[in-house]
């Protein structure tokens, strides 16, 4: 798998980030080094394994359907960077 | 009255006796971080509610409403876990501001049995490192020596009861964060089995593999904190219940007759000859005290550092989706619209190593690759777990090197995170497996660095693994060293 | 409207449902709907940093009875996914969904199809999830306020097959669904305010042709009307693109009511990675076959079997049947009344009367209807006891229908009673008479309009409180 400038770019979309232009060099290197590490991992067989994503076999945790009470407004928005009316505020997001 | 070196446990019994109060404590620990904060940077926030909480807790004592062993002793706790009202900014400037209305239950417990919280602790960057150097705070140094890393990502908790500034602490260790550190820093920590600690109010790295536990001096003081915190709660759906952690059993145990296996793989190439040899010589030392010692194979290994940063990159890059500066936290100005908003702010909010991992995360969950990745990733993780598990049927406990070496110079690691990540290789399958496992301090190296032991317990053997490390602090005194000149160092 | 001979239709649904639950799918806020912005919140359902979702029992077990009663498979091991987007009606940046193992598989539902036959149209899954919060554009600012309170409430999400060729047919598989999903009391699917949502994908290709075009989702439609507009519209336009030798573009459209038209969302910079993994913070959900039996056992006659029923038994017309299954709430009041005693005919002819000509007048749903349902039965009783005219009766539905009005007492207050006393009718009557000489002698010359104008005068004079029939025999009898 070689990490290519596009699909640099193209992890930064998704993740929502941008690279600072000096260091995104480094970080498509640092990046292919690592996944070239990974990928020593396609040589495990792993034929017939069923993914295992939590270690222990728990199933059916569940609370009950009975109503608490919620945080008052102020609470909620008590660390909001921007609000106003008891609402958050974002940048226009409408089409 | 040497308060300097006391165990939480010796001090919880003195502030019982009426020996000292627990405001004497109190005062005591914030002298100590005055005095040794500013060269070793482990704490971020000290709170300036300590002597009331003190005091608070001082008459809760006499009025025998808080009976726990640790009543009244101060506590550390990493920065990663909430606490209402105090700071909670994981070491990055993204919560830089962030004051959650809720505590973590861990936090929680640990209050109800009267702990007295001093502040927060430094860390890696959302517990993404190895180091403690990617901190927007700046990186916390190595009591043993200042120009080393005291290993991370718990590496504030780890230095700071090193340092002698709080008598127990609480971290975290997604892949190695508590063990790797203590290690580091010659200090006892334990990683719980995955679901015995809640991880409610634990701001997420990779929630599959994340786990509160203490750092301590030694592992009778992380039984007593384990025995308030490993409790089912119904707020984290992951939570398991358990015998939690008998106090009196660790205390009263022995390793005579008890099988240790030494996994070969532990011993290959990449690790540090002194480290090593002292791993080892604790092998010797547990068999002369009437353990059976036995080497075995587990050639999957080398598989559990590309399993491990597959899923925790995964998760991490989902987990740290919610930092989009509308809710809490880093905002960045000027931003021209949403999808500005969102960019800009994550791109000045976040630090290399955390962006470095989104992007792998980002990567190994596209449309594509999932496969190939994450999903191969879970069947690695299902065979470590069933290797660990046939390893089981004939030990007790499993014995090896919590790092490949001890503490590095600062700046050392930061410039190639692949031989970073490498050094995760002994802590990030117990996480996949999800296991109890802990590092007691074994020896120094010859540079004078700690070197920890690591062991690991099958599921829910937690009292297993202290009675062991408890038996062998009985007849070893590396855990009761401090570093050299800790009284000469003054305030610069 | 465009050739069906040349062109057909193609089209999936998406529809998403709210469930009736008391609190949020992963933290015990309330999911009442409305209240001041924020004031449903936590901080698990604003995502908060280091908080965790907890498992609301009542979602996955009304998950499994929307499920059997729509003919599905139940995975007996199911589980959470993430779906991970930005956009700030998602405080988490991730919805917690199903994708690799959905509680449900496998169902479907039976229509009629265009040709008057029936038709199954498959349900290819139903899986649980979590709702977005709202945003409100604030004119003031430019800005965007965001509000959580619907953050959190459970849904269900029913993805049919591409099962429907007509836009009736959807309309008519959307009554089937809401009136199940009522009738089992998993939702209010009260579509104002959003607990019953449909997305249209939607395709056309050449009639004949085996392949289906490139197909568009369009979203926002909140009622049947609009929905059948949108269709219309789309599959027109995918038409016209095509029949200019243009190519349809695979897109998300928002349907505008108020313009008629749809226009597609703006296209995402990248292309939408939805980046799904197993959500690491729950635990798998079992569901063993005792529950599954259960559950089925706990369900209530459905629609299906209730209207089947009130033909064979109940003796009601196909069309009445079919209409009052349509709702639960139809069906309720329907059955309550029935219940009390009152004829099944009397009350389908005033629920598909009245009652159905109110709603529509009023533009609500049937579900909306606020008055006491035993009022029906008690004005149907006035009438049955002859104490009021059906005429008056209609007037005092509206009185019950628009105000909730007991009827009982509104006869009272308004002093509506049929006039009993004959002598008080003949009185009245001979005065009309009286003063209508010319009209009197225009019937007695064989004028039988003449007859109408007079029972119309002599019910005015009585102001409606007699008897129609004791009115026109009265007359007969003055008139000779
Ligand atoms: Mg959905
Ligand atoms: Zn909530």
């Amino acid at each position: 798998m070689v990490i290519t400038d596009e699909l640099v770019t193209y992890l930064e979309a998704l993740g929502r980030i941008k690279l600072p232009e000096e260091s995104r060099a480094k970080a498509q290197n640092d990046l292919q080094e690592i996944l070239q590490y990974i990928d020593t991992l396609s040589e495990l067989d792993t034929e017939g394994i069923e993914p295992m994503s939590h270690a222990l076999p728990l199933t059916n945790v569940m609370r009950e359907d009975i109503v608490q009470p919620s945080a008052p407004a102020d609470e909620v928005l008590v660390n909001a960077p921007a609000k106003k009316d008891s609402y958050f505020l974002v940048p226009r997001s409408f089409e | 009255m040497n308060l300097e070196s006391m165990t939480a446990l010796e001090l919880g019994a003195a502030i019982k006796k009426g020996e000292i109060s627990a405001v004497e404590a109190a005062k005591f620990s914030l002298e100590q971080i005055d005095k040794y904060d500013r060269k070793f940077s482990c704490f971020v926030t000290v709170q300036d509610d300590v002597i009331s909480r003190a005091e608070e807790v001082q008459k809760k004592i006499c009025s025998g409403e808080y009976i726990s062993p640790l009543a009244g002793v101060p506590m550390g706790i990493k920065d990663n876990m909430c606490q209402k009202g105090i700071q909670t900014s994981c070491g990055s400037r993204m919560l830089y501001n962030f004051k959650p209305t809720y505590s973590a239950t861990a936090v929680e417990l640990m209050m109800n049995a009267g702990a007295v919280p001093l502040g927060k602790l430094n860390m890696d960057e959302f517990a993404m490192g190895s180091t403690s150097e990617t901190s927007w705070f700046g990186a916390t140094r190595n009591p043993w020596n200042i120009n080393c890393v005291p290993g991370g990502s718990s590496g504030g908790s780890a230095a700071a009861v090193a340092a002698g500034e709080c008598f127990y602490s609480l971290g975290s260790d997604t892949g190695g964060s508590i063990r790797q550190p203590a290690s580091f820093c010659g200090v006892t920590g334990i990683k719980p089995t995955y679901g015995s600690v809640s991880r409610f109010g634990l701001v997420a790295y990779a929630s599959s593999l994340d786990q509160i536990g203490p750092i301590a001096r030694n592992a009778a003081d992380c039984a007593a904190v384990l025995g308030e915190i490993m409790k089912q709660d119904k707020r984290d759906n992951t939570s398991v219940e358990t015998r939690g952690v008998d106090l009196q059993a660790v205390l009263n145990a022995d390793v005579k007759g008890m099988r240790i296996g030494i996994p070969t793989d532990f011993f290959g190439e990449g690790l540090d000859r002194e480290v090593a040899a002292a791993v080892e010589a604790a092998a010797k030392q547990l068999e002369s005290m009437g353990a059976a010692v036995e080497k075995f194979d587990m050639p999957i290994v080398k598989y559990a550092i590309p399993a491990y940063y597959i899923i925790a990159s995964a998760e991490a890059s989902s987990n740290l989706s919610r930092y989009d500066g509308i809710k809490y936290g880093y905002r960045a100005e000027n931003a021209a619209d949403l999808l500005d908003l969102y960019t800009k702010t994550r791109s000045e909010g976040f630090g290399m190593e955390v962006k470095r991992r989104i992007m792998l995360g980002c990567f190994v969950l596209s449309s594509g690759y999932y496969d190939a990745y994450y999903r191969k990733a879970l069947q690695a993780k299902a065979l470590i777990k069933s290797a660990f598990d046939r390893a089981f049927e004939k030990y007790d406990l499993i014995l090896g090197p919590v790092a490949p070496t001890t503490a590095l110079k600062i700046g050392e690691n930061l410039a190639d995170p692949l031989k970073m990540y490498l050094g995760d290789i002994y802590t990030v399958m117990i996480n996949l497996a999800g296991l109890p496992a802990a590092s007691v301090p074994c020896g120094f190296d010859s540079n004078g660095m700690p070197v920890g032991m690591h062991l690991i317990g099958n599921y829910f053997d937690e009292s297993k693994i202290l009675g062991a490390a408890h038996a062998y602090q009985q007849v070893t005194d590396w855990h009761t060293r401090r570093p050299a000149g800790l009284n000469s160092i003054q305030t610069i | 409207m465009y050739n069906t001979k040349v062109w057909e239709t193609v089209m999936g649904l998406e529809v998403h449902v709210e469930l009736a639950t008391k609190t949020k799918i992963f933290c015990s806020c309330t999911t009442e709907f409305g209240g001041a912005p924020n004031t449903h919140c936590c901080p698990i359902c604003t995502g908060m940093p280091g908080v965790l979702p907890s498992l609301n029992r009542a979602v996955v077990e009304y998950a499994t009875k929307a499920g059997l009663a729509l003919n599905c498979e139940i995975t007996r091991y199911n589980k959470f996914d993430r779906k991970n987007y930005f956009y700030p009606d998602l405080p988490k940046a991730y919805q917690i969904s199903q994708l690799y193992l959905p509680i449900c598989r496998n169902g479907g539902i039976e229509i009629e199809a265009e040709d008057g036959g029936k038709k199954i149209i498959g349900i290819h899954e139903i899986h649980m999830e979590e709702d977005a919060g709202k945003l409100v554009h604030d004119p003031s600012t430019g800005s965007t306020m965001v509000d959580y309170n619907r953050c959190g409430v459970p849904l269900i999400e029913i993805v049919s097959e591409p099962d429907f060729r007509s836009a009736n047919e959807v309309v008519r598989y959307l009554e089937k669904l809401k009136a199940i999903l009522q009738f089992i009391g998993v939702s209010d699917c009260k579509m104002q305010e959003g607990s019953l949502r449909a997305d249209v994908n939607l395709s056309v290709h050449p009639a004949g042709s085996e392949k289906f075009g490139t197909r568009t989702e369009m979203k926002n439609m909140n009622s049947f009307k609009a929905i059948v507009r949108a269709i219309n519209y789309e599959a027109k336009r995918q038409i016209d693109v095509l029949e200019h030798g243009g190519e349809v573009i695979q897109e998300t459209r928002r349907w505008d009511d108020s313009r008629d038209a749809s226009f597609a969302m703006r296209s995402k910079e990248d292309a939408q990675d939805y980046k799904y993994f197993p959500e690491p913070d729950l635990i798998p959900i079992e569901i063993s076959e005792e529950v599954i039996a259960e559950t089925k056992k706990s369900l209530p006659e459905l629609p299906e079997a209730k209207r089947q029923r009130y033909i064979s038994e109940l003796g009601l017309s196909e069309y009445d049947a079919s209409q009052l299954t349509t709702s639960k709430a139809l069906v309720d009041l329907f059955e309550q009344n029935l219940a009390a005693g009152y004829p099944a005919k009397e009350l389908a002819n005033w629920i598909m009367g009245e009652v159905m000509h109110m709603l529509s007048d009023s533009g609500r749903e049937p579900e909306d209807m606020a008055f006491d349902y035993g009022y029906l039965g008690s004005l149907i009783g006035m009438v049955q006891k002859n104490e009021i005219t059906r005429n008056t009766a209609k007037k005092v539905f509206k009185a019950v229908f628009e105000e909730g009005c007991d009827p009982v007492k509104f006869v009272e207050e308004h002093n509506l009673k049929t006039v009993t006393d004959t002598g008080a009718v003949k009185a009245a009557i001979e005065e009309v008479v009286a003063a209508n000489q010319k009209s009197a002698e225009e019937y007695r010359s064989g004028k039988e309009k003449a007859l109408q104008y007079l029972i119309g005068q002599s019910m005015r004079a009585l102001r409606g409180k007699a008897d129609p029939q004791t009115v026109t025999a009265i007359l007969k009898e003055i008139l000779g």
